[in-house]
């Protein structure tokens, strides 16, 4: 299958008063066509900020991204429309990602007139086509989003985001914001999407379960790099990475089933250092039990300890590449 | 139930706003035994919250009222004690955790101020100026604070979020409480450091013998936290009973949708979710507040609110389908 997306070597700096805020540092993956690759992250570890480079609300300090073999790698002005069209995003909170002055219908039909994709009948009934996509009623399309639950919010967020036929679409913790009972309707319905329309996703998350039942493949970011990346399968029956197995062994599970697919506990100790000045060579090292000399010194390079699965960490070989 | 430490029967609570009354608690039954853990979990809205609430007599009235129900600590009424006596509770007897602890702490004074004032008018004990410091001292560290005299003169703002969510159990269990309310004490914390906090905070009230009433929307949490776990339903207790009784075979149609919806590690996909939202409280559905989202649901459902019966040793539910 052929890449959608690839991200080569991409970094992101912010310049403030205090220093320079690492936020991604140099990292690289691509995407396939119709796969969903979950990006999982904790609080300050660069997933949003990646994601917000993607879709070009910042532009990256160096490397490249590549959409279909074209490089995008410029701010969002200078990029074409018909590149805009192609690529979409649906925000975290539904609460605030919706014009509270605007009536449903008012908010699906923007983007079609921002792109001039029919005429005035046409627009309406594509608006009616999208509130039915998402099973809401057609006469949502007359409310305004403060009189719709959170779910019903989010899933007109969504129904926006498809209202111009994109190719990728990046979900910024679409569901973190809801209740489990109508976070499993809204992953369902998102899962269909992507079968019928061929739909590529960048799954970013803190929910490492939720991975586990929604990705193709999975990458591990901290404190602005990439640890572990690999197929969602074996990401979970075979952690390398230390930390994949620290974020693993910490979750809260619900059964005995899920208790034994747990690493041995590691116990999670100290905190995500400040980007502003990273630990000197692995990232990880400052919170890491199996740390020796070498991890404050060198960077870690790219493992790749089977068939798709990378590694960066110092306890699996030396450097290959990357 | 004897040696109940504390037991909420029949509460009933609304709010008055412009549209009218929203009847948000609906007879709420739950109790917690000297030294047990319990767990009350629900999802957003349930009323978690505003029960706790009207356990520390915080509930805002106007516009809330308590309407119906009684709560005893130590057998006694707290929703009939004079002020001054409820205050003597406050700290000593119940204290609370809450979900924000950058809003729960005052962003002007430092943390060693706030701590000390809470040891000062909530200890048992009269103490001078350089006791109440030590003990101030004392409860950082055990919070496991790295320098916890550096800590005394720090503002919140400069500390991360998971040590100023140590700060508040430190505060909260500085006055040794007999009963702790944790409000989802690690909800805006990431897994890692949810995890820390949670270790810490069960081998605290371990140690101690502290009675908990741990609050979460996360069964996975409650499922680490609590020997006894209570599901709530807007405005109903719907379930309780023994932790790896209620997880093992769970009987209420929402608490086995609820289970059914979390995402597993063990992957096999995300089942469907339970069809529906949760009721608005201005005009709640007769009878079982959940019968318009319930498979099962028959007739009887739609006329009668089940009362909340013991299925079996200890497990009880708010179910017709477990009733004769």
């Amino acid at each position: 299958m052929e890449p959608i997306l690839e991200i080569k070597d991409l970094k992101k700096y912010f310049v403030t008063s205090r220093g320079t805020v690492r936020a991604v540092d140099e990292i690289s993956f691509e995407l396939l066509r119709g796969e969903t690759l979950g990006l999982v992250g904790e609080s300050g570890s660069g997933k949003s900020t990646t994601a917000y480079t993607v879709i070009g609300i910042y532009a990256p300090t160096s490397g490249k991204i590549l959409f279909r073999g074209q490089d995008i790698s410029v701010p969002v002005s200078k990029r074409p429309k018909t590149l805009k069209r192609a690529i979409q995003i649906v925000f975290q909170d539904p609460g605030t990602s919706l014009n509270p002055r605007r009536t449903i219908g008012q908010i699906l039909e923007l983007p079609l007139k921002v792109h001039r994709i029919g005429d005035r009948n046409d627009r309406r009934r594509r608006v009616v086509e999208l509130l039915r996509m998402v099973e809401l009623p057609e006469d949502y399309i007359y409310k305004a989003p403060h009189m719709l639950g959170g779910g019903e919010r989010q899933m007109v967020a969504i129904a926006r985001a498809l209202a111009t036929e994109p190719e990728l679409v990046i979900l910024d913790e679409p569901t973190s914001a809801l209740d489990v009972s109508i976070q499993a309707k809204i992953i369902n319905m998102l899962l269909d999407f992507q079968r019928e329309m061929n739909l590529s996703y960048l799954f970013i998350t803190h929910d490492l379960s939720l991975m586990r039942n929604v990705a193709h493949r999975v990458a591990i970011m901290y404190l602005g790099k990439i640890c572990e990346l690999a197929p969602a399968v074996e990401f979970f029956e075979n952690p390398y990475h230390p930390y994949t197995k620290m974020l693993l062994s910490s979750i809260p599970v619900v059964s005995e089933e899920e208790e034994k697919m747990k690493p041995e506990k590691i116990i999670s100790q100290g905190e995500i250092p400040s980007p502003v000045n990273p630990p000197p060579g692995c990232r990880f090292h400052t919170r890491c039990t199996e740390r020796n000399g070498i991890c404050s010194q060198e960077l870690p390079g790219m493992v790749r300890v089977r068939e798709g699965h990378l590694v960066w960490c110092h306890l699996f070989g030396k450097k290959e590449e990357g | 139930m004897g040696g109940a430490l504390l037991a909420i029967r029949d509460l009933f609570v609304e709010f008055k706003v412009y549209e009218g009354k929203l009847k948000v608690l609906n007879g709420v039954f739950l109790s917690v035994r000297e030294g047990q853990r319990v767990g009350l979990v629900g999802e957003a809205g349930c009323g978690k919250t505003t029960t706790m609430k009207c356990v520390l007599r915080i509930l805002p009235s106007p516009p809330g009222r308590i309407t119906k129900g009684e709560i005893l600590f130590r057998g006694e009424d707290i929703l009939r004690m004079p002020p001054r006596k409820v205050q003597r509770i406050r700290g000593r007897g119940i204290s609370m955790i809450f979900q924000d602890p950058t809003a729960a702490l005052n962003p002007v004074f430092t943390i060693g101020d706030q701590l000390m004032t809470v040891i000062r008018y909530g200890s048992h004990d009269s103490l001078t100026r350089r006791e109440v410091r030590q003990r101030a001292i004392k409860a950082l560290a055990e919070v496991q604070l790295p320098d916890p005299e550096r800590i005394m003169a720090s503002y919140p703002i400069q500390l991360s979020g998971g040590m100023r969510q140590r700060v508040c159990i430190a505060m909260a269990l500085a006055t040794e409480p007999e009963l702790l309310i944790a409000d989802e004490p690690t909800t805006n914390l990431d897994v890692t450091i949810q995890d820390q906090v949670l270790r810490l905070l069960n081998e605290l009230v371990v140690r101690r013998k502290t009675s908990v009433i741990f609050i979460t929307h996360s069964l996975g949490v409650v499922r680490e936290m609590a020997d006894w776990v209570y599901v709530m339903y807007a405005g109903n207790i719907i379930e309780g009973g023994p932790k790896g009784d209620l997880f093992r075979e769970p009987l209420h149609p929402y608490t086995r949708g609820l289970m059914r919806a979390v995402p597993k590690l063990t992957g096999g996909g995300i089942a469907e979710g339970i069809p529906g939202r949760i009721p608005d409280y201005l005009d709640p559905p007769p009878g079982c507040r959940f019968h318009p989202r319930c498979e099962h649901a028959m007739p009887r459902c739609s006329q009668k609110n089940p009362p909340f019966r013991p299925v079996r040793e200890g497990h009880e539910v708010a179910c017709f389908l477990y009733q004769e």
